[in-house]
């Protein structure tokens, strides 16, 4: 009974249009300056989230710089990353990337969950977020790690 | 247009303050000012500079007898070296024909069409790439002095509120880089201020030939956002506030970016 139910939400799904199926970022509840609960319910994993970090298509070290010895380029557009989870609760890391406008309306820092409010996206990346629940969770997981 | 209109509205223009982020008249630096020392003396020495070889290419196409009027460039305009003398320096300008703002591509394209009764040449074809960077080199040194026509004034506007606009899905401004961040560097890159001193370039990560058109688009797609296509108002528009934002820096076509 359960599980053909979610095999019928999933394809309806599927079969709506973009702007519906955009609709489908996970919920989350903002709880003073953080986002307590993690996105998929469950935590991140640190080494895929360091990984995460230093790809180009994550666009984090295009701005950042950090503890990263390996990475021959990267930014000075932002703060090091090097304690970051030092400054900052799992919660807080996580308002952050999810939308950092909400903690600093005038960021330049993308938010990287949210698909409204943006303004000529170009069509290969229009409704959809730059990174998927999984993706945060587990830079959060790392960033948490990284301490001084 | 009278001539005490024109003063006004010059007046006008000067009485404007600068806003929040814009660089000041005498903090303007081109992009040749960020280059490495390799970089600045490849553009320097005409032998080694890539892009002569594409106003060479110009030199040939400029005296060619082209389309239906069978007439060259030089039938025209005589020598280029005259007669095209400071022209770069002044684009985007205002074509009456349109009512509207045409850059120095569209210029070529248009004499093509209407005097030469010719096809026009492609966006980044290696013929409108050849005939602009040869117009180009004839305002080297020359201080950038579009965008001073009161009749330009919409548009320079319209291309101020794009260039200020945040967009795509990192939702960025081309301020937010080339007013705000232009000392710092984006991954291993100097950001600059955007200045389009030089163009059309011999850029060498394309390894080849390219206007600010196409810089503009390689910007657009960085930051996810739908770039604006090849001579759509909008993409003249940024061109041209971005010459009236250089309005007295010296040209440096053709140049070497990387
Ligand atoms: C376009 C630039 C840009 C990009 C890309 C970017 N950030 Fe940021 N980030 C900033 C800026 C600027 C700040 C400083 C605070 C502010 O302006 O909001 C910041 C702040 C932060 C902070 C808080 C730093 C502290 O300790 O106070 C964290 C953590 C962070 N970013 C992580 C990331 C991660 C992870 C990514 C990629 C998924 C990323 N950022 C991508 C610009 C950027
Ligand atoms: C996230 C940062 C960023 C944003 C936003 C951005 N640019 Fe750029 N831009 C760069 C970088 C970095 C370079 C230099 C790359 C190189 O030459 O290696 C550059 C180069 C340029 C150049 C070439 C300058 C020269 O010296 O030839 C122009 C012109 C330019 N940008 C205009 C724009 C416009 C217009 C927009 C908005 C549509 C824009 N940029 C948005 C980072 C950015």
């Amino acid at each position: 009974m359960m599980r053909s139910a979610s095999r019928l939400i999933v394809l309806i799904i599927a079969a709506l249009p973009a702007a519906a199926v955009a609709q489908t970022l996970a919920r989350y509840a903002i709880v003073g300056d953080g986002i307590p609960e993690p996105l998929t319910g469950q935590p991140g994993d640190p080494t895929r989230g360091r990984a995460l970090v230093l790809a180009r298509s994550s666009t984090c070290i295009l701005c950042h710089f950090g503890p990263f010895p390996e990475a021959r380029f990267q930014g000075d557009l932002a703060p090091s990353l090097a304690g970051a989870g030092s400054r900052s609760t799992p919660a807080q890391l996580r308002l952050r990337l999810v939308d950092a406008s909400q903690v600093n309306p005038d960021t330049i820092m993308p938010s990287y969950y949210r698909i409204d409010g943006l303004t000529r996206v170009g069509s290969a990346w229009r409704d959809k977020p730059i990174l998927s629940a999984e993706q945060i969770e587990d830079i959060v997981a790392y960033l948490a790690t990284l301490r001084e | 247009m009278r001539p005490q209109a024109l003063l006004a509205a010059a007046l006008l223009g000067m009485a404007l303050p600068v806003l929040a982020g814009e660089i000041a008249p005498s903090g303007r630096r081109s992009g040749y000012d960020f280059m490495s020392a390799d970089s600045k003396a490849m553009q320097d020495d005409d032998t080694a500079n890539p892009a002569m070889l594409s106003v060479l290419e110009g030199e040939t196409l400029w005296t060619t007898k082209a389309g239906a009027a069978d007439k060259s460039c030089s039938d025209c305009h005589g020598a280029v070296d005259v007669s095209m003398k400071g022209v770069a320096a002044r684009y985007p300008a205002f074509s009456a024909a349109s009512a509207a703002p045409v850059d120095l591509g569209q210029r070529v394209n248009l004499c093509r069409r209407q005097h030469q009764e010719a096809d026009p040449f492609a966006p980044e074809s290696r013929e409108l790439l050849a005939l602009t960077a040869l117009i180009a080199k004839q305002s080297r040194g020359m201080p950038i002095t579009a965008g001073g026509d009161p009749r330009l004034a919409s548009s320079v506007a319209r291309g101020r509120e794009l260039f200020v606009q945040r967009q795509g899905q990192l939702n960025l401004a081309c301020a937010n880089c080339h007013d705000d961040n232009w000392d710092k560097h984006l991954a291993g890159s100097a950001i600059t201020q955007g200045q389009p001193t030089g163009y059309p370039i011999y850029r060498l990560e394309w390894q080849g030939m390219g206007s600010l058109q196409r810089r503009l688009r390689g910007c657009m797609t960085g930051i996810r956002a739908q770039a604006f296509d090849f001579d759509a108002p909008d993409m003249i528009a940024l061109e041209l506030y971005l010459m009236s934002r250089a309005h007295g820096m010296t040209m440096d076509a053709p140049a070497v970016r990387p």
